[in-house]
């Protein structure tokens, strides 16, 4: 009988203090956004801050499908394109005065023109998962690709169309002249987009969605049409890719094609996937990681999708779960207190780790260089050092980090994977 | 009284095979009743047409005096029918508590709802609670699904079958693949969670059938034999013949 009271008290009580937690987390992630561009003040770090912003929203919008409702879309940009371009074209009416549209409120027309789009292609695309499923979605993206070339008005041909924020009528008097203003409103919509799908995935049809994916049969059983599940969840995920979209269209005044292309939807499967798909948190790691590499990586070499490829590769094959798998699988030992005893012996495999990188990526830069670059120059600049590709020494050096990296990583990983089994022993 | 189920005249062919070769029963409402038969006699088959998940060929099924005969998996569950799977059916990657809760939220009117959140709807948290403790899984609470012993899921796989209230229950073999005591408290479970319900149940297990059965049906290559109360199935010749396979003289 006293274990029939107490036990949903006690129960309660655990529910409260992880809502408590939440709430904190949510606001410690506000306060960050204010803070960062007190931080980070140079144009081009406010520049891929606010390309983060908007590929987080995305990739949030798209983990909706993949992680929670079971659905592989190859045609997610779909959504995050057709909103970018209504937004636009609202944007630009709002411009001529026809209409009275401020730009802070521009984002909620592209969710609104992703919705549409979401319901008409959701309508049918939702009746069967998996294969079909993918299939379709890559079918829909193909049908927008050749509908670019057709309506030209509506997408601007080669060009695509652009707009300028600036003539927009004004909201309470705030201007968007400046990437640090726009990077406000990014901040803003993303916080709110985040707590929103966040919200969405504790509600009746977000619980069911989980359970769709896990067993869409059962679900039928329990009195819910499979079909309408998956169709509510592609809805609202089609809604926030567009407000990704509306975000892109006020921060780069120009959509094309491809901005909602192959190349787009492959991009937010890639950083949904590295950050983790199980994870409500991965999408965001994803996409932060995603587009500070695509963004450093671009300036330095020209084989920064080589690695990026290499990134998911090593994801899909090593650690299904993503990096917010990875940080998860760790809550054990920081429970326990023992996260410190790791430090040792992950430091000594990420340095050997890291000198058998520094081996492979100048192995393949003086590949690169040798079959693809100029062949006026002799040297090339490679990390901190000049090399010349054309002889044998530097070879022989990189060669030789590898093989080093990789023979003390073979004496360094299982005793790193032993300390981690250590730690999480409670 | 309205009887729970009806079929009249049912068939059902895969291609040119026929499965259930006109099967015309009726289960009265408030009582527990088994299906048995031999293997490949039809009974699966037979709750895939009632639950709607397979079309009949020709003939009509009645819920509770409705028409149901044309109707989803999930316009049927709405009506009132629940079943449990013979190969466990759950859902493995969410917590136990989610799978009994997220069975339990049609009935309770949330329907496709994102305007509630789950954790305040007090009556399906509670449902779920309680269902959880008759099933003796409330430890397990917050465990995957997936990771539950067989025997735990088996347990689940009928929690989420009466989570949502219905008042027609069809379990289909309950008991497969359990130890003795395991058996038991099964039987315990499905006594005191069909109290004043009307149970349908496809059991190889004779003891089951005998303790938990009013009236027994008998399936055999599709058809009814015979459809009576334990004693008088018990001394059925015709059911014997059947399960002991005594030749019958003339094809």
């Amino acid at each position: 009988m006293s274990t029939a009271t107490t036990r949903p008290l006690a129960v309660a009580g655990v529910e409260r203090a992880a809502r408590a937690r939440r709430y904190g987390l949510w606001v410690a992630g506000a306060l960050v956004l204010l803070a960062l561009p007190q931080v980070v003040r140079t144009g081009t770090g406010i520049a891929i801050m606010n390309q983060m912003g908007i590929a987080v929203v995305f990739a949030l919008s798209f983990n909706m499908l993949l992680g929670q409702g079971g659905m592989l879309s190859f045609g997610h940009a779909v959504y995050f394109g057709l909103g970018g371009f209504i937004a636009a074209h609202v944007l630009n009416l709002a411009g001529r005065g026809t209409i009275w549209m401020p730009v802070p409120l521009l984002p909620l027309i592209g969710g609104l023109g992703g919705l549409a789009f979401a319901v008409l292609f959701g309508s049918f695309s939702t009746r069967r998962a998996g294969t079909v499923f993918a299939m379709i979605s890559l079918g829909v993206a193909e049908l927008m690709a050749a509908s670019s070339l057709i309506f030209d008005r509506f997408f601007g041909g080669e060009e695509g169309i652009t707009t300028n924020r600036s003539k927009a009528p004004l909201l309470l008097g705030i201007e968007f002249t400046r990437d640090r203003q726009v990077y406000y409103l990014i901040a803003f919509w993303l916080l709110v987009a985040a707590v929103a799908m966040y919200a969405f995935s504790r509600t009746p049809v977000g619980r069911m969605a989980n359970a769709v994916r896990d067993n869409p049969e059962r679900a039928e059983f329990v009195g819910y049409s499979e079909h309408r599940v998956r169709f509510v969840s592609f809805c609202a995920s089609g809604f926030f890719a567009g407000i990704a979209g509306g975000l892109f269209a006020v921060n780069y005044e120009i959509l094309t094609a491809e901005n909602m292309g192959l190349n787009a939807s492959g991009a937010v499967l890639l950083m949904t996937y590295i950050g983790g798909i199980g994870y409500f948190v991965g999408p965001i790691i994803g996409a932060v990681v995603f587009t500070f590499l695509q963004s450093m990586l671009s300036d330095y070499t020209g084989m920064w999708l080589l690695y990026l490829g290499v990134l998911f590769l090593a994801t899909v094959l090593f650690v299904p779960m993503g990096l917010a798998g990875v940080l998860m699988l760790h809550t054990p030992a920081w429970r326990a207190r023992k996260l410190g005893r790791l430090v040792g012996p992950y430091l000594v495999a990420g340095v050997l780790a890291f000198v058998a990188a520094v081996g492979v990526i100048g192995l393949l830069e003086m590949t690169h260089f040798v079959v693809a670059a100029d062949s006026t120059r002799a040297t090339k600049r490679l990390f901190w050092l000049t090399v010349a590709p054309r002889t044998i020494t530097p070879w022989l050096a990189f060669a030789a980090l590898v093989a080093a990296g990789a023979l003390g990583l073979s004496w360094a990983a299982p005793r790193a994977a032993a300390a981690f089994g250590e730690a999480s022993r409670p | 009284m309205t009887p729970a189920i009806e079929l009249v005249e049912v068939r059902k062919s895969f291609g040119a095979t026929p499965i259930i070769r006109g099967v015309s029963l009726t289960i009265e409402a408030g009582t527990r009743q088994a299906l048995i038969g031999p293997n490949g006699a039809g009974k699966s088959t037979l709750f895939n047409l009632i639950t709607g998940k397979y079309p009949v060929t020709t003939g009509r099924i009645r819920l509770k005096g409705e028409d149901v005969t044309d109707l989803t998996p999930y316009e049927i569950n709405r009506r009132g029918l629940a079943r449990s799977f013979q190969v466990t059916n759950i859902f493995t990657r969410m917590s136990v508590f989610e799978n009994i809760r997220c069975a339990a939220l049609w009935a309770a009117g949330y329907r496709y709802s994102f305007w509630h959140r789950v954790s305040a709807a007090r009556a399906v948290n509670e449902r779920a609670e309680t269902v959880l403790e008759q099933l003796n899984l409330t430890a397990r609470r917050d465990v995957p699904a997936g990771v539950l012993s067989y025997a735990e899921q088996r347990a689940l796989e009928i929690g989420i079958t009466i989570a949502g209230g219905a008042d027609v229950v069809l379990l289909d073999e309950p008991t497969s693949g359990m130890s003795r005591s395991e058996t038991e408290h099964v039987v315990g479970l499905i006594r005191q969670v069909t109290a004043g319900k009307t149970l349908l149940m496809v059991e190889h297990d004779m003891s089951v059938v005998f303790d938990l059965a009013d009236r027994i049906a008998v399936l055999v290559y599709g058809e009814i034999i015979a459809h009576d109360t334990p004693e008088r199935i018990r001394a059925s010749a015709a059911v014997q013949e059947a399960y002991l396979g005594v030749p019958q003289g003339v094809a």
